[in-house]
């Protein structure tokens, strides 16, 4: 076992995990819940989460090598995520909802680069998350409408 | 995969000694596609805490260190200005971001899985491994070597030329391994042509890169016998994905697209003088 500590949700974590341990068997652990195991083969990004506000498969990131990182699922961006969760809901950008988390987080990531976000833009951070029920042109622009209000369009 | 012990290094020599340590003992890039293996590791060497991950101009070449992740690869301008971009092209067509950012140039060539999007265009970039212990080889030279890698790679070596190049991967849906890829390169050594995922592991197709690299000028004729020598000499075989015989005529279609798109470099550059 390794000790290891790292933040998830500005909150200091410490604890053993094993050295094949993947970051989405320790937040289970860690009781969050939020991060959805799907294919398991890093495919389908419902599991996404951000390391360093880098989104990243959790099933396929060794929590062993994130000492010091900061990882961060959709309960560390709670209110963000409810207002884009508007926005998708006006476009009907859902149904299920399974994969909305991941989404969440990728848009969050997007909000950090430093140039005009473009619909090209939107559209590479969504490539890796499958969705069974939008077909992702209402997603588009439920993202748009939503960076266009926050200001980062 | 089971792994019993996680070593992290604090220099390539210490890599290098862990590795050769234990035959179970295995270097750890990425560590995506570990996960997909039934095996047991003894010991896991993460290379993570080394400083690998870089893009450096060396003036006339290029320098990508061993954990330089594919989405670094993917928005890096050096990158995309070497051999029109197939690089960067092939990478950003690697499932979603979220993998690129973990997957790692040196893992994915050091695997040397058959569907390998990344190897396929380095073929064609005339690219050098540069291994801890064993030095600079090509990377032809690597793909011919069988079994395990008992080295650390160091660095991934591209030369900066004035270059023209083309990719295609022909995939199922947009987020799937390729049914085939097909790199196409034109620099001052004259053609290159490489293809990958068919469904064994990138190779250069000799043959067709002979038969234009010794003609006086290039034309369609030669262009149409070149896709038609890759499609017939290379091996290309059956799985789930494509048939072999699908794979040969993609194979003729895409490397004769290829050289259509980069033939004006070899043009500009006059071909071979008698």
């Amino acid at each position: 076992m390794i000790n290891i500590t790292f933040m998830v949700n500005h909150r200091k974590h410490s604890l053993e995990v094993k050295p094949g341990e993947y970051l989405i068997e320790t937040l289970k652990r860690l009781n969050i819940h939020s991060v959805r195991r799907g294919c398991d083969t890093a495919s389908c990004g419902v599991c996404t989460v951000l390391v360093d506000l880098k989104p990243v498969p959790s099933c396929a990131t060794l929590t062993a090598r994130l000492a010091g990182k900061n990882v961060t699922t959709v309960e560390g961006i709670h209110d963000e995520a409810g207002a884009l969760a508007d926005y998708f809901g006006l476009e009907g950008a859902d149904q299920c909802g399974f994969c909305n988390p991941g989404i969440a987080l990728s848009v969050h990531a997007l909000k950090q680069q430093s140039s005009p976000i473009t619909e090209a833009d939107i559209k590479q951070a969504l490539t890796g998350h499958l969705c069974r029920c939008s077909g992702y042109v209402s997603q588009v622009k439920a993202i748009m409408a939503y960076l266009k209000d926050d200001a980062h369009v | 995969m089971k792994v019993n012990g996680l070593f992290k290094p604090k220099t390539l020599d210490e890599a290098y000694h862990k590795l050769t340590e234990h035959s179970k003992n295995v270097v750890m890039a990425g560590g995506a596609w570990l996960r997909l293996s039934n095996r047991t590791v003894e010991e896991a060497i993460d290379l993570s805490v080394l400083p690998l991950s870089y893009v450096k101009d060396r003036g006339d070449v290029v320098e990508i260190g061993s954990m330089t992740t594919l989405h670094e690869i993917e928005t890096d301008d050096t990158i995309k200005s070497l051999y029109g971009g197939i690089l960067s092209q092939a990478v950003s067509q690697i499932m979603g971001i979220g993998l690129r950012n973990v997957v790692t140039i040196g893992g994915n060539v050091v695997a040397r899985h058959g569907f390998s999007d990344v190897i396929t265009p380095l073929l064609t970039m005339r690219a050098k491994l540069h291994f801890y212990k064993r030095g600079t080889i090509s990377l032809e030279a690597f793909l011919d070597i069988r079994g395990k890698t008992t080295d650390v790679l160091e660095k991934i070596i591209i030369p900066k030329r004035k270059a023209a190049g083309y990719f295609k991967k022909v995939t199922k849906t947009a987020l799937d391994f390729a049914i085939i890829n097909v790199s196409v390169t034109c620099d001052e050594e004259g053609f290159s042509v490489a293809v990958g995922s068919r469904p064994s592991v990138g190779q250069l197709a000799y043959e067709a890169m002979g038969l234009l690299n010794q003609a006086k000028d290039v034309d369609e004729k030669h262009i149409d016998l070149a896709a038609f020598k890759a499609a017939d000499l290379l091996k290309f075989s059956d799985n789930h994905r494509g048939s072999q015989a699908y794979r040969e005529e993609l194979t003729a279609v895409y490397v004769k697209r290829g050289l259509l798109a980069v033939k004006t470099c070899f043009n500009q550059r006059g071909g071979h003088d008698d």
